[in-house]
């Protein structure tokens, strides 16, 4: 018996990038095929599982007969497209971008971060100390996350990982509009009080820090936060019969931190309360 | 309100022995000589037949086979079996009996790419969170979900289409969709007439079932049940998928063989993104069978009556299999009470919380003269064992496999040390074999996988490095270099009739309404399941500090709390013919009036296993949870 398949066969879909011919199933982004072709493009709001937000403009490059700039994340290949990603305008961009966020919002716990600035020559302070910023303090009303608005860059990941494309559960969403636009519960209520059902999923893909896991963020302020020592392993959950995959990070013999693979079949990264964090009894010692 | 706070639970990292009634800590030797004494000491007074193994579906499947091969081995009875029989061994039972094997027949991607799906009895939005993702996925590509319920869950509140039943009429509302499909011409007479038996009676014992007679009996209106029976027999790719709500009642596998029936009658399962889905409760509750951690079937699912079978595992383990059938969970518990059953060994389980009517578990435990509780936590359970020997998690400390409900067997990884003192599950097994005469040296989880893949051939694929690879593989996989499809029993779509097999036969199924009779004194129908964020008996999810966390409560409809002159929070008395217990009220617009909802996550608070009714199907043993018949009465004014 063979195996089923109902993918449609894809075609592949030729272009140029950075002087390199590159070939990629039709339908892939930019950034798909550099990442295929091992070429790192520096992204914030791209999430793996998520549907292209096109938010943090970090990821822009420039394609031939284009007027403007294009974000990577979102467009797609075209044949013969030529496509430059390490040009003076994509540089310049690139810089101003991570400047403009940089200045505003916290990026200290933000991965990757400041070897973008180095890189890129970036220099956030030269706006002046009394640039605008969303620096305000962190707020604990619970006993499983923090959510640290001054490190929020907006780029909507938590809103569609809590919505439609995930967990449905729609606790968060953007309030406001223009430069009054921010990641909010309904009428700004406490957490416990939203639709929030702690499964963790926004926290999983927030890339700043925005949001985090109340034992990261109590081990950050005591300073014994150190991912040097710690370990990640894979392992399944046991709270019901789905089997969902777990990474269980480790530090000093403790789990501090759960996580789910994005690729798995099972999972896409997601888990819910107890999978996230129904850990604890293990290590009531 | 008062309410008793329990502290969370620590783990053991002590053995303890009985003493003078007393248990007391004591070094890893002297428990284990204890151990394997008693265990002696019921073999040389009443045989191999007097010891019970109570394996843990919460444990890899690494640990399940070593512990069924310890009974069947090392002792020489088949009396092994685990907690699967308190939720989903109709579903294994009926699957077994209609297709030859007992697991759910797809995998999650085809919940995604399905037309119409069906969750009957199930709430899976709160207990199976991420499998409903997979619905919800489906939902949002423009899949009809129909969730049929007693309650309005939070899962009903997704559907397109709620079936709002009375509890245990599911075969009545079955009956009448089968009926409706019949009558219509959408039942799938190609692969009927091909791939199943026994039609025509299953049709004459349906015909009574017509939609208006069941609209009376199930509550349902007529035209909901058309609605589903003809979205179900159109669709394309039609899931049906069941929880407890389906099992956990007197007769369970009638319930499961009902739903079966549809699937038959419409030709929805055998294909591509078509199947039957029991949604298990447990991490691994499929592994735990598939180790023949069963009193009926040996590893892979292998028949324990079959004499070649028993020769391949005589011959490799150089045992002698009894050739019948051991006891069953259910008929183990009755045999403590008769005084057959004197030595019992329980593996992470904890039965005196788990079990329905829990008074009387406690009674049979005590009865036994030997018992054994291997476990992370001092469990109301081990409280009662003569030895109890602190074991490591088995999710987190230990190397192994677990198998989920798709089939798909997944890497277990050793991520933390044990606390100091406890000690992994299959070296304490081996350690008991060695004391007991037998020259037992597991070397780890791999090396014992290794073992079960030489004798069960549906697991023969599936090394540790593939595993690896793969991200996990579905059973069937029967050699290294292939991979079945995705869904079970494509053969009864094959041309070539030896190819398609044994027919699937339908079932002729009589309703039978709920043991515990509502009357006068007892108006009211008690209903259990789980909460979002808590598990079972809590001992695990007590551990965690969770914002949802309410606590047990007894759920009234806001029409029943106003007859009965009671608000939310105010605590009352509420008894079954078996017990009673006090409980604060909460209301819930989701339940109908006469029907009451309660957890089980806290039985250290409230304990509702008083007031469950221990009736139990006769053919999977599972207890009939689902619907006890309680009152609620005010507690009387404090002076």
């Amino acid at each position: 018996m063979t195996i089923v398949d109902i993918g449609i066969p894809k075609r592949l879909v030729e272009f140029t990038v950075d002087g390199s011919t590159v070939r990629v199933p039709e339908g892939s982004t930019i950034l798909d095929a550099c990442a295929a072709a091992g070429k790192e493009i520096p992204t914030l709001c791209y999430g793996d599982t998520l549907e292209p937000a096109n938010a943090c403009r970090v990821c822009m490059v420039e394609v031939e007969g284009s007027r403007t700039l294009v974000p990577s994340c979102s467009r797609k290949a075209e044949p013969g497209m030529v496509v430059h990603t390490d040009s003076e305008r994509t540089r310049t961009s690139r810089k101003v971008v991570l400047e403009l966020l940089a200045s505003a919002a916290d990026l200290s716990t933000t991965p990757e971060v400041a070897r973008w600035l180095a890189e890129t020559g970036a220099d956030p302070d030269r706006f002046g100390p009394d640039a605008a910023t969303v620096a305000q303090p962190a707020i604990v009303d619970n006993e499983l996350y923090v959510r640290d608005y001054g490190k929020c860059i907006l780029c909507y990941k938590c809103v569609d990982a809590c919505g439609e494309q995930w967990q449905n559960s729609f606790a968060i969403t953007v309030a406001g509009r223009g430069f009054d636009a921010r990641i909010s519960t309904e009428f700004s209520n406490p957490l416990p009080d939203s639709a929030c059902v702690y499964c963790g999923n926004c926290v999983e893909v927030c890339p700043t820090g925005a949001l985090s896991f109340k034992r990261e963020y109590d081990k950050r302020a005591d300073g014994s936060w150190d991912e040097s020592r710690q370990t990640a392993t894979t392992t399944v959950c046991t709270f019901c019969g789905v089997g969902c995959t777990l990474t269980l990070h480790v530090q000093d013999n403790e789990i501090v931190k759960v996580a789910s693979p994005h690729e798995s079949s099972v999972t896409h990264g997601n888990l819910c309360i107890k999978g996230r964090f129904g850990w604890q009894h293990v290590q009531n010692r | 309100m008062k309410r008793k706070k329990t502290e969370p639970y620590v783990r053991l990292t002590q053995p303890l022995v009985r003493d003078s009634g007393v248990l007391r800590p004591a070094t890893w030797e002297e428990a284990l000589d204890r151990a394997a004494a008693g265990i002696r000491r019921t073999l040389d007074a009443k045989g191999p037949e007097a010891f019970g193994m109570f394996s843990c579906a919460r444990a890899t499947n690494e640990m399940n086979f070593v512990a069924q091969k310890f009974t069947r081995a090392v002792i020489g009875t088949n009396n092994v079996d685990s907690c699967n029989r308190t939720c989903h061994a109709p579903s294994v039972a009926g699957l077994a009996r209609v297709f030859d094997s007992g697991g759910g027949t797809s995998s999650y991607q085809e919940i995604e790419d399905a037309d119409v799906i069906v969750i009957w009895g199930g709430n899976p939005r709160e207990a199976h969170p991420i499998f409903f993702q997979h619905v919800l996925k489906a939902v949002h590509r423009g899949a009809k979900l129909f969730v049929v319920d007693p309650r309005r869950t939070s899962t009903a509140s997704w559907a397109h289409r709620q079936l709002q039943l009375e509890v245990g009429t599911d075969i009545p509302l079955a009956h009448a969709i089968a009926r409706e499909i019949i009558h219509s011409g959408l039942a799938n007479h190609a692969f009927i007439e091909r791939a199943t038996e026994g039609f025509a009676e299953f049709a004459a014992s349906v015909e009574p079932w017509t939609l208006e007679v069941a609209e009376k009996t199930t509550g349902v209106p007529a035209g909901l049940i058309r609605e589903l029976a003809h979205a179900y027999a159109r669709a394309d790719r039609a899931q049906l998928s069941w929880t407890l709500g389906i099992t956990e009642h007197h007769n369970g596998t009638d319930n499961v063989l009902a739903l079966i029936n549809l699937a038959l009658l419409a030709g929805q399962v055998g294909r591509y993104g078509a199947g039957l889905n029991p949604l298990r409760g447990q991490n691994n509750v499929q592994g735990g069978g598939d180790m023949g951690a069963i009193p009926d079937r040996l590893p892979g699912f292998q028949d324990v009556l079959d004499a070649d079978v028993r020769a391949k595992f005589d011959a490799a383990w150089g045992s002698s299999i009894p050739p019948r059938k051991g006891l069953n969970l259910t008929q183990m518990l009755d045999a403590m009470e008769r005084g057959d059953l004197t030595c019992v060994y329980i593996i992470g389980e904890n039965p005196v919380q788990s079990e329905a009517d829990c008074e009387h578990t406690i009674k049979r435990l005590s009865n036994v003269d030997h018992l054994v509780v291997q476990d992370i936590f001092l469990t109301k359970t081990a409280q009662l064992a003569d030895v109890v020997l602190p074991a490591s998690a088995a999710w987190c400390e230990s190397d192994g496999t677990f198998t989920n409900s798709e089939r798909r067997v997944q890497r277990v990884r050793k991520a933390l040390d044990p606390p100091d003192g406890a000690r992994d599950d299959i070296e304490l097994l081996s350690e008991l074999a060695r004391r007991l005469g037998h020259d037992w040296h597991h070397t780890g989880g791999e090396e014992v996988w290794n073992e079960l893949r030489s004798l069960s051939p549906m697991h023969a694929g599936m090394s540790y490095a593939r595993l690896e690879e793969l991200g996990g593989i579905q059973w069937p996989c029967y050699s290294e270099d292939t991979l079945e499809p995705t869904f079970l029993h494509g053969r009864l779509w094959a041309e070539d009739p030896a190819e398609r097999g044994r027919p699937a036969p339908f079932t002729v199924i009589e309703h039978s309404p709920p043991v515990d009779l509502l009357t006068e004194e007892f108006p009211i129908r008690l209903t259990t399941g789980r909460r979002l964020d808590s598990y079972n008996t809590g001992v695990q999810s007590g551990g965690f500090p969770s914002p949802l966390r309410q606590g047990e409560t007894l759920d009234l409809c806001p029409e029943d709390a106003r007859a009965l002159g009671v608000v939310p929070d105010e605590l009352v008395r509420i008894s079954s013919r078996r017990g009673e217990i006090v409980a604060p009220v909460r209301l819930d617009k989701g339940l109908k009036p006469g029907l009451a909802f309660m957890t089980f996550h806290f039985p250290d608070e409230i304990d509702v296993n008083v007031i469950t009714i221990e009736a139990t199907c006769p053919i999977a043993g599972t207890a009939e949870y689902k619907a006890a018949a309680i009152r609620v009465d005010k507690l009387p004014v404090e002076v």
